[in-house]
């Protein structure tokens, strides 16, 4: 069973290593309603993967009931990089028959069903797939027996794809204890005993099914630090914390709150605090409140929230405060998807406010870069003392991966305030130098004590009508974050220096970005990959790069507009001026799949002029995908 | 403005803090507006609470009154419409050894800042904030507020206003604020001591002044004015002598006692109505969790905190 999402082995049978075929990776999905705790299983997979070799990327969809309802989780693991979570799945497990009516299309021909069969009823005669028929219910009963009824049918499944992919079951087992141990002993006890059961599986019930992961050497460029295994919000919360934030204040909102549930348990441990405020204005105004005082702080919020910061962002820009926002983006607009993911926050960040607001925008572009992408933004917002938004999205915030621990001894930012006397040139706003405010508790050395102010002012802060100095002090906020601009080296580019396609990613469409690279590539056009990291304002250089490409595809998930480009393209068309530049987007309001962007980018190839000149063959070859 | 200002030499280091000292640009009010009273009060206070001069802080929103920290020489700020206690509550809680003073008008702070003083006052934030109340919009130059009486005319309702206004005492006594008091822009010395009793609680104090914005209101507030004809009526507190006239008195610490002064016929009662005393703030709670939490993991430093979290992410 060697998984169709491998980039390097798109097809064909896997020779079978004695009794246990080798694979490469797997992409198992796992169907169920959301009290069955189908997210836990994911959970240990995330972490075993993380103690082990294996990379692991999950996905997973809550359901939008508040309690109970249909839900899944779908993990892919493996050995080697992980980029996306699997197109198709190439084992579904269905709980109940609608689990199994709902997902068994996401399950590839060829691929394993293993079902409940005290719930599930697969369609007769489909022999598309192997199916697995396992009394999950009753096989959770009977080994748990007592009141605990079906609870522990995760742990069972566990169990069983523990025994199927040949998991290291004493890791396993460890995690299961950690992760109970705090709670009554008997549910320990319980689990264990759903776990065996699971794994004890006679095999011939399994129809033989056993596999092992391909043995790699640690990918390149591992640190040889252990893997920590985390989602996105909370590798944002902590890279926060690790970049010296210590104060903030929000709203809730999914898939915010998780952040500021973080946050608020956290700060006092590091001396600081986490205000939950009234609205999101209230949040913004609170956060922004503390970094007046010294300290930089952070708000957040989904799409909803950040309409609602946004007066309070002008002023941020007028009187030059830093502050950290965090948008977690949803489908939107208004209460919209809002437990699924879009990129359609990209214009209110870089332009949703009033008057003229030159932000600093960043997005991450998987878990692992959702913790270092809080160190950047804080450098940003404290050098060029400016609000910095980070555009993170609900896929990334709901996301386990596990990634080399962070190297706090040499990252950890000590965030105490400076309260040192300004001397005597001292002034808030000065022309020819950024910013840098004197929080009160600072002395000033000319008794003279400044103003922060959202009215337009002179270098000392006192308010003007003066044409000139309006001028002259919107240049200054502009200058400065040009200053960053021409501070920021072009992204590396991976695979040709040159050639017929450019894929253009930002956020959480890195990954799958990267592997249709792979893919297009693998079919013999010549391409390569751009990733944003700095959205706002956009690193040096990247008009060379486009000129050296027939063909610029910028993939994102949102609209085609009126004017049938997504929100970065019509940006970068806006920006370069390049009618090279074109778009891929779509609003399900899932993450991409590969073989979308394969054909979003081979469409283009077609319509364009370039089909001349590609000629046919390379142009079949992409269909082919 | 700027150029003139500079031109004074800084005063000698623990120099007492004096009206000169803190006079900063000179107030673009209209020329006999109430708010000149109310900055001249502040200033005298100021000069009696001597805090150091780096430590104090005035804030404000948008508006005529809001206009008040260009003209006190402190660290300070000028916000948005309506938001400047959230702001005030981030400085507050951010650095608890500053003295924090906010400053607005009857729109900044009952309209779109309504729900802000609600939440800010029953947190019970450190901080005293002065309400400049003149009963109209003056730097929109007159539109209704909603503490505008009905039959008021402005440029929103030019046939007199028909709703009802807010009782601005009755509303600050509901926020939970801890201390709330009311004074009147002709009367500096009142001005004073409230403002110094406000700023001398441990808590979220409240000082309602009637500032009268002769521009687009004149005369709002002559009920009030014994020159004018009007009653100027103080607050009797108790005093707690003993006496029989005491118990009559009025005790600060009785929430319904201070909602019966709230509900007296206009132009009431001035002076302080509530004062609670013993309800923590909320800079004392989250230090509190600060403490708790430092005691539970044993002083650890921040690395070694962040690292144990990430160690048990593995
Ligand atoms: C978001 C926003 N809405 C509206 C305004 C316009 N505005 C400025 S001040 C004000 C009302 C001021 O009234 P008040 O707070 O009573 O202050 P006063 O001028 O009477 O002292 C309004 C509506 C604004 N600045 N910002
Ligand atoms: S318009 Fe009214 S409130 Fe504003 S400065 Fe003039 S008198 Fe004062
Ligand atoms: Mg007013």
């Amino acid at each position: 069973m060697v998984s169709p999402n491998s980039p390097e082995t798109p097809g064909g049978a896997a020779s079978p290593a004695g009794p246990a075929r080798s694979i490469q990776d797997v992409v198992i999905r796992l169907a169920g309603n959301s009290q069955d705790g189908i997210q836990s299983i994911g959970g240990f997979l995330a972490r075993l993967a993380g103690r082990s070799d294996q990379d692991i990327m999950t996905y997973m969809t809550i359901p939008s009931t508040i309690s109970g309802g249909p839900s899944i989780f779908q993990v892919r693991m493996g050995t080697g990089d992980i980029l996306s979570a699997g197109d198709r799945a190439d084992m579904l497990v269905a709980f109940y028959q609608h689990s199994y009516d709902a997902h068994i299309s996401s399950l590839r021909p060829g691929g394993v069903l293993v079902y409940d069969s005290d719930h599930v009823k697969p369609a007769e005669g489909d022999n598309r797939f192997t199916h697995v028929p396992i009394p999950i219910t009753t096989g959770t009963v009977e080994a748990v027996g007592g009141t605990s009824k079906d609870k522990g049918k995760n742990i069972f499944v566990l169990g069983l794809i523990a025994r199927i992919f040949d998991l290291d079951v004493a890791k396993l087992a460890a995690l299961i204890k950690e992760r109970f141990g705090g709670k009554d002993e008997s549910i320990v006890r319980n689990s264990m005993l759903a776990f065996d059961a699971g794994y004890a599986w006679p095999q011939n019930n399994l129809r033989d099914l056993f596999f092992r992961f391909e043995a790699v050497d640690r990918i390149a460029g591992s640190t040889g630090r252990p893997q920590v295994t985390m989602d996105g919000n909370q590798a944002l919360a902590y890279g926060l914390i690790a970049a010296g934030v210590r104060h903030g204040a929000g709203y809730p909102i999914t898939p915010w709150s998780s952040i500021m549930e973080t946050l608020r348990a956290e700060f006092p441990k590091y001396g600081g605090l986490f205000v939950q405020c009234e609205d999101e204005i209230a949040a913004v105004s609170t956060a922004l409140g503390f970094s007046y005082t010294g300290q930089l702080a952070v708000t957040g919020s989904a799409g909803p929230g950040l309409s609602l910061k946004m007066e309070a962002l002008g002023w941020a820009t007028m009187s030059e405060m830093p502050l950290l926002v965090i948008n977690v983006q949803r489908g939107g607009p208004s209460t919209g998807m809002p437990t699924n993911v879009e990129q359609s926050d990209l214009m209110q960040a870089i332009y949703g406010s009033h008057g003229d607001t030159p932000r600093v925008v960043l997005a991450p572009k998987n878990v692992e870069d959702c913790f270092y992408i809080a160190f950047e933004a804080a450098r940003i917002a404290r050098e060029y003392s400016t609000p910095v938004l980070i555009l993170t999205d609900m896929a990334l915030a709901s996301r386990i991966e596990a990634f080399d621990e962070p190297d706090l001894p040499t990252l950890m930012v000590d965030p105490k305030p400076d309260r040192s006397e300004r001397g005597a040139d001292f002034k808030p706003y000065p022309l020819d130098k950024i910013t840098r405010h004197a929080p009160p508790g600072a002395k000033i050395a000319t008794g003279k004590y400044p103003t922060v102010t959202g009215l337009e002012h002179d270098e000392m802060g006192h308010p003007t009508g003066s044409p000139k100095l309006h001028t002259q002090m919107t240049a200054k906020r502009r200058e400065k974050i040009k200053a960053l601009a021409a501070s920021l080296p072009a992204p590396e580019l991976a695979g040709d220096s040159a050639g017929e396609v450019l894929l253009v990613t930002w956020g959480s469409t890195w990954g799958p970005g990267r592997e249709a690279l792979n893919r297009i590539k693998s079919a013999g056009v010549t391409a390569a990959h751009l990733h944003l990291r700095h959205i706002h304002p956009l690193p040096n250089g990247l008009e060379n790069i486009f000129t050296l490409f027939h063909r610029i595809v910028v993939i994102e998930i949102n609209d085609e507009g009126l004017y049938g480009f997504g929100q970065l393209a019509m940006m970068l068309r806006a920006r370069y001026a390049n009618p090279a530049i074109v778009s891929v987007t779509k609003t399900d309001g899932l993450t991409f799949k590969v073989s979308e962007i394969v054909t979003g980018v081979d469409k283009h190839i077609v319509s364009a002029t370039l089909k001349a000149s590609l000629g046919a063959a390379s142009h079949s070859a992409l269909a082919k995908l | 403005m700027s150029a003139t200002a500079l031109a004074t030499p800084p005063p000698p280091a623990g120099a007492p803090l004096t009206k000169k000292i803190l006079t900063a640009d000179h107030p673009t009010w209209c020329p006999g507006c109430g708010d000149f009273a109310v900055l001249h009060a502040f200033y005298r206070v100021l000069e009696k609470l001597q805090y150091p001069h780096e430590k104090i802080v005035t804030f404000a929103g948008i508006g005529c009154s809001s206009r008040f920290p260009y003209f006190v020489n402190t660290h300070g700020g000028h916000y948005i419409h309506g938001r400047a206690l959230p702001f005030a509550a981030g400085i507050s809680l951010g650095g608890d050894d500053l003295h924090v003073f906010v400053f607005g008008g009857d729109g900044d702070g009952f309209s779109i800042g309504g729900n802000h003083l609600v939440h800010t006052a029953r947190k019970n934030v450190r901080l005293t904030y002065v309400i400049m109340d003149n009963s109209v919009y003056g730097l929109t130059k007159k539109q209704t507020s909603p503490t505008s009486p009905i039959g008021f005319k402005t440029k929103t309702d030019p046939t007199g206003a028909i709703d009802q206004p807010i009782n601005p005492m009755r509303t600050l006594l509901n926020t939970g604020a801890t201390f709330v008091a009311r004074s009147h822009a002709t009367q500096v010395n009142h001005m004073i001591e409230m403002i110094l009793r406000a700023a001398k609680h441990d808590g979220f104090s409240v000082v309602e002044i009637l500032s009268e914005c002769v521009e687009f209101y004149e005369g709002a507030f002559d009920s009030s004015i014994p020159r004018k004809g009007g009653t100027w009526t103080l607050v009797d507190e108790k005093k707690n002598d003993g006496t029989p006239e005491d118990a009559a008195r009025h005790d600060t610490s009785d929430e319904v006692a201070a909602f019966k002064l709230a509900q007296q016929a206009w132009p009431g009662a001035f002076g302080v109505f509530f004062e609670n005393k013993a309800r923590k703030t909320k800079n004392a709670l989250e230090a509190e969790l600060v403490v708790a939490a430092k005691a539970k993991t044993k002083n650890a430093s921040d690395l070694a905190l962040l690292q144990a979290t990430l160690a048990r992410m593995r």
